[in-house]
């Protein structure tokens, strides 16, 4: 479903990406791995058009959107659920949402939005900034999903939430990959990632240096940690 | 004198003069929400408005069309302008660049109302329907000044309501929070950025248009009122609408008083007052704090 494949991303003269390759097939979940700034972000971004890569293609299905801006992607049906969250702080939660609406008859309702997140059916009238960290995760997602994605990509969305919340928040992407969603997750929380990921890859200085299926991970997941992970 | 009829009087004139005030305010504050730039020419377009009305109604004979008129001409010449030249700066983020495109812009604009109008002022006469006074209190009052009142108060609303209640509205109050985001969902960034500079245009045409009438149409009446308006900017928070209608009606409000009781201090007044609110609010009355 999406294919990643030579990606070579620079910020200004810096050359932060050089060759990333990722493949995750159709309603499974990736999940991405790797030690602060070796570049997961600017790939999540680079996917997005956020940070258009020089070099390399990004195959949805058999489209390549590398290099298309932000808004084509997101309509070709990649959805971006970013580090940090970014809800719009003034606008409610019915209107976050909203702002990712473009049309009209789709899967991802309000309403089933709201089934799947109850507790953001209770705070549909409170302004982003008013939630609580779970909350606004919460939020991210079901921002992302009113776009009807095929594909959606997670920046840490463990970041900074209770176990509890991050429970529920592997409940809710497991239940996403069944409705058929192709997940990229990015993840310094190994416990998540292992809780729902199908394959996992670990990054090293802005390329891919590692893939397998999960059981495998698991399996060499010592030697793994000791040679890429662990400070 | 009667002093009721005086205030009365004097309060009606502050209302005018803050609808006025706002037309050009409240662009300027919503472009600055979206795009995070100053726009020095937003006098200038201001100042075409008025000439735009001024040749409508000559042509034509009629202020109501030019009413329409100069707005779809201003926002025009905006929209090219911000898709030829300022769209190209978006990706350099850098104010100082922002500054000198606009400023060259209302100096082009100042040179092309002198080569096509000429140095003279031209005055537009006030439309058949509003002319005369009304008495209220035992104090005259001009029609035209109750018109202004009652189309500014309009304005306000329509465009609260096309921000709160409308798809556009939504995405520039999103656009103006996190413009990457919006880019990220969807929406293509870039059409909004020049909506949002055309809408402004006209709302400020529209304020040239209507001021015409009351002072003329002449070369300096867009630098006249942008000093005021970016005083308004400042008082009422630079992006924030309500704050662009709350500071236009306290500007008016201490020029029209001020300039009655303390004459040649009005001018220090506002000034004073703009310093009062960075001093207590340093992001404006209904600003974010920095
Ligand atoms: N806007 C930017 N301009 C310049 N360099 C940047 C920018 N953003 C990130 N970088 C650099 O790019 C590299 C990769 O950053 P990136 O944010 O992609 O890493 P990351 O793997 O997501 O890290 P983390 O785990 O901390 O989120 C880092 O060295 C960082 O300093
Ligand atoms: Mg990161």
């Amino acid at each position: 479903m999406l294919r990643i494949e030579g990606l070579h991303t620079y910020y200004g003269p810096g050359h932060i990406l050089h060759g990333v390759d990722l493949h995750i097939p159709e309603a499974k979940i990736a999940a991405v791995l790797g030690r602060n700034g070796v570049g997961k972000t600017t790939t999540v971004r680079s996917i997005m058009g956020l940070a258009p890569p020089r070099a390399g293609h990004v195959w949805l299905a058999n489209q390549d959107i590398a290099g298309w801006p932000p808004h084509l992607i997101a309509r070709a049906g990649v959805a971006y659920v970013p580090e940090g969250r970014l809800i719009f702080p003034d606008l409610t939660v019915v209107e976050n949402i909203r702002v990712a609406e473009r049309t009209a008859a789709r899967q991802w309702t309000l309403e089933r939005l709201f089934q799947l997140f109850p507790a953001l059916g209770e705070r549909a009238r409170n302004r982003g900034s008013e939630l609580s960290g779970g909350e606004q995760q919460m939020l991210a997602v079901a921002r992302a999903l009113a776009t009807d994605p095929k594909v959606m990509l997670l920046d840490e969305p463990s970041q900074g939430l209770a176990p509890l919340v991050v429970r529920e928040l592997a409940n809710v992407i497991g239940r996403l990959r069944d409705e058929g969603v192709t997940i990229l997750l990015v993840e310094q929380n190994l416990k998540l990632a292992e809780a729902v990921a199908d394959h996992v890859f670990v990054m090293v200085k802005g390329r891919t240096v590692y893939k397998a299926p999960l059981k495998t991970f698991q399996a060499e997941q010592n030697e793994v940690k000791a040679r890429y992970l662990t400070l | 004198m009667n002093f009721a009829g005086f205030i009365v009087a004097q309060t009606l004139n502050a209302f005018s003069q803050a609808a006025i005030l706002f037309f050009i305010a409240c662009g300027l504050t919503l472009i600055f929400g979206i795009m995070r730039i100053i726009n020095f020419a937003h006098g200038g377009l201001f100042m075409v408005g008025a000439y735009v009305g001024y040749s409508t109604v000559a042509y034509t004979g009629s202020f109501w069309l030019s009413l329409l008129i100069a707005p779809i001409t201003v926002a025009a010449i905006g929209g090219i302008f911000e898709k030829v030249f300022l769209s190209k700066l978006y990706v350099r983020q850098d104010a100082g660049a922002y500054l000198m495109l606009t400023f060259g812009l209302a100096i082009i604009l100042a040179q092309a109302v002198h080569l096509i109008w000429g140095p003279q002022p031209r005055s537009v006469a006030i439309p058949d329907l509003l002319r005369g006074v009304v008495v209220i209190l035992n104090q005259p009052f001009p029609i035209y000044r109750l018109f202004l009142i009652a189309i500014g108060a309009a304005a306000a609303i329509a465009l609260w309501q096309f921000l709160e209640r409308t798809r556009a509205g939504l995405l520039i109050r999103a656009v103006s929070q996190n413009a990457e985001m919006v880019h990220a969902l969807g929406t293509d960034v870039a059409l909004v950025r020049t909506g949002i500079f055309m809408l402004g245009c006209a709302i400020a045409a529209l304020g040239g248009v209507l001021s015409a009438p009351l002072v003329t149409a002449f070369l300096g009446m867009g630098s006249t009122v942008i000093i005021d308006a970016f005083v308004i900017v400042i008082i009422g928070g630079m992006g924030s609408f309500l704050g662009s209608i709350v500071g236009s009606l306290l500007v008016a409000f201490v020029q029209v008083f001020g300039a009655y009781y303390f004459q040649d201090m009005a001018l220090a007044i506002i000034y004073l007052l703009m310093l009062l609110v960075l001093i207590v609010r340093p992001g404006g009355l209904l600003g974010k704090e920095q």
